[in-house]
């Protein structure tokens, strides 16, 4: 199938964006077994821009997140976030996970300021309670502020842990898998509302997943990763205008994307 | 379409049945015990077909239960004795949880605390810990502060594995969310792992408040002194059964107010586990 068109075609003047993320030459071996997690992976984030990674279990993709979060140094490489080395925690990196990790304890507006109290103190996790009931607000659960997370679904709880990550109003979003333990439907919602948020903030956003359909409907670029050792092997520039909806899926253009990348990582899981 | 109502057939409509138990209060179903019991007691002690001394009839064991009771409630020396053993269960827990609490943050949080310290306290915990109740009395004399040192030294260690056991609680993506937001070593203890174990912390101290009560009246027997559990061995050196039970009987009190304390406490402090299982007082 020739997938040319696929990487031009209505493709943001992207030369003229300024980069936020910067990954060059980046590889991480575990000392512990000498396995090559990631081996020269370079990447870059443009300002607003939603990318995903997608692979197989045990690509690397997780450990790239954790890496570009600070939560693991990289074995050699250069990791850039906003022009200034990336060796640790940082304030303008808004990382979600999994699960949405509420402390039970807390009140969802409680849970929100959470970061702010950590870094700032009581002080300033006080007087953050406004802009977290904004957010709350942005995710539509406002009327959730003093439920505590026993209280609240799957979804909701998802919800308050976007707020808390756009509580430092972050340069970057890294998204590890954010929807995979909720059910198909409110999957899909979470995901057009993930869409929404992004959109509404400018947001540039980093996605690792292993669901297709939600990396295309999601991303402006698809990274394809490949375990062993793991490593980009294409780059997928997906052209289908914005604001996505679900009803795209059933687009012939949507079935060729996906199409394209199943053949690369089905070609990749039997070789 | 006509025979749609023809063929249109009685609603399925069934009961589950319920369980007899489940019908009846839970009060009720413990006063049918407590007569139950009773009843056979009464009638295996009016037959004859035990010693007095060994098991007295429920009628002397109730005339006990009042002499006891007025004692108490008018002032007597029986009161004194239920201070004193108050006040050694008192200040056992209150030691107990200090101790316990300190060496679990200990094993739990340092590398030191669990690969030198742990091995310790599982030697230790594994002595039978009335044993050391003539060192405490050599060490401390036959007051009141030998007796707390037993009951203290016996309701520590539940307390210390179940403080070290609610550090470990904190799951990995909690974890991981603190390290994210830059949480420091001492924030992460503060703020996650302490709450988090905090439910394993009460299963602790319940077991502690067993352990304080066995350790004070164990302490009393040997010891001698002023306490209940010294009331209790008199009684039962003069073959006075009755006594023995009814004292027993007021013992219970002291140890499930206490148990109850920290029941009220957990719910309190946990307000967000709400364990509801079948139960409740557990």
């Amino acid at each position: 199938m020739n997938m040319e068109p696929l990487s031009v075609k209505n493709a943001p003047a992207a030369a003229a964006v300024r980069s936020v993320f910067e990954i060059e030459r980046l590889s991480k071996t575990y000392a512990r077994n000498q396995l090559i997690a990631l081996s020269d992976v370079n990447l870059t984030l443009r300002k607003g821009e939603f990318v995903s990674v997608i692979g197989s279990s045990g690509c690397g993709k997780s450990t790239l997140l954790k890496i570009m979060a600070g939560l693991l140094p990289p074995t050699t490489g250069r990791v850039v976030l906003e022009g200034r080395p990336v060796t640790g925690p940082r304030p303008d990196i808004g990382i979600m996970f999994q699960q949405a990790t509420l402390l039970p304890w807390k009140s969802a507006l409680e849970n929100i300021v959470l970061p702010v109290e950590i870094r700032e103190g009581r002080q300033a996790a006080q007087s953050a309670r406004a802009r977290a009931m904004a957010l709350l607000e942005l995710v539509g659960l406002h009327e959730f502020a003093s439920a505590y997370p026993g209280e609240l679904s799957g979804g909701m709880a998802q919800r308050v842990s976007i707020c808390r990550m756009l509580i430092s109003d972050p340069a970057v979003l890294l998204l590890d898998e954010p929807f995979s333990a909720l059910d198909e439907l409110t999957r899909d919602f979470m995901n057009m509302e993930l869409q929404r948020i992004c959109m509404e903030r400018g947001a540039t956003a980093f996605l690792v997943t292993h669901s297709l359909a939600e990396a295309v409907i999601l991303s402006d670029r698809i990274l394809v990763m490949q375990a062993r050792p793991g490593q980009v092997v294409e780059e997928v520039t997906i052209d289908l205008p914005r604001p996505r909806s679900l009803e795209m899926i059933n687009t012939p253009r949507f079935g060729e994307i996906v199409a394209h990348i199943r053949d690369l990582l089905g070609r990749e899981a039997f070789t | 379409m006509s025979d749609m109502t023809v063929s249109r057939e009685a609603d399925t409509v069934w009961v589950e049945r319920e369980a007899f138990i489940d019908r009846i209060p839970r009060s009720v179903a413990m006063l049918f015990l407590f007569v139950v019991v009773v009843g056979i007691w009464d009638l295996v002690t009016r037959a004859g077909w035990v010693s007095p001394i060994i098991l007295p009839t429920p009628a002397e064991t109730l005339r006990d239960l009042i002499f006891v009771g007025q004692n108490l409630v008018t002032g007597g020396y029986m009161l004194d004795a239920l201070w004193t053993t108050t006040l050694t269960v008192f200040w056992g827990f209150l030691i107990a949880t200090c101790i316990g609490f300190s060496l679990g943050v200990l094993v739990g949080e340092t590398k030191f605390g669990e690969r030198a310290v742990m091995p310790y306290l599982v030697a230790i915990d594994t002595m039978p810990k009335v044993a050391f109740a003539p060192l405490f009395i050599a060490w401390l004399g036959f007051d009141i502060a030998s007796k707390v040192a037993l009951a203290a030294f016996i309701a520590t260690f539940p307390i210390v594995v179940a403080t070290a056991a609610g550090l470990y609680a904190a799951n990995e993506n909690e974890r991981m969310l603190f390290k994210s937001i830059g949480a420091s070593r001492l924030q992460t203890l503060l703020r996650l792992k302490l709450p988090t174990g905090l439910p394993y912390l009460f299963t602790g101290l319940k077991i502690a408040s067993v352990g304080v009560m066995a350790g004070a009246i164990m302490g009393e027997f040997l010891g001698g002194g002023k306490g209940f559990g010294a009331l209790i061995r008199q009684s039962a050196s003069q073959m006075n059964t009755p006594r023995v039970f009814a004292l027993i009987l007021y013992l219970s009190l002291l140890g499930l107010a206490l148990y109850f304390i920290v029941v009220w406490a957990q719910r309190r402090f946990v307000f967000w586990n709400k364990t509801d299982r079948p139960g409740g007082l557990v």
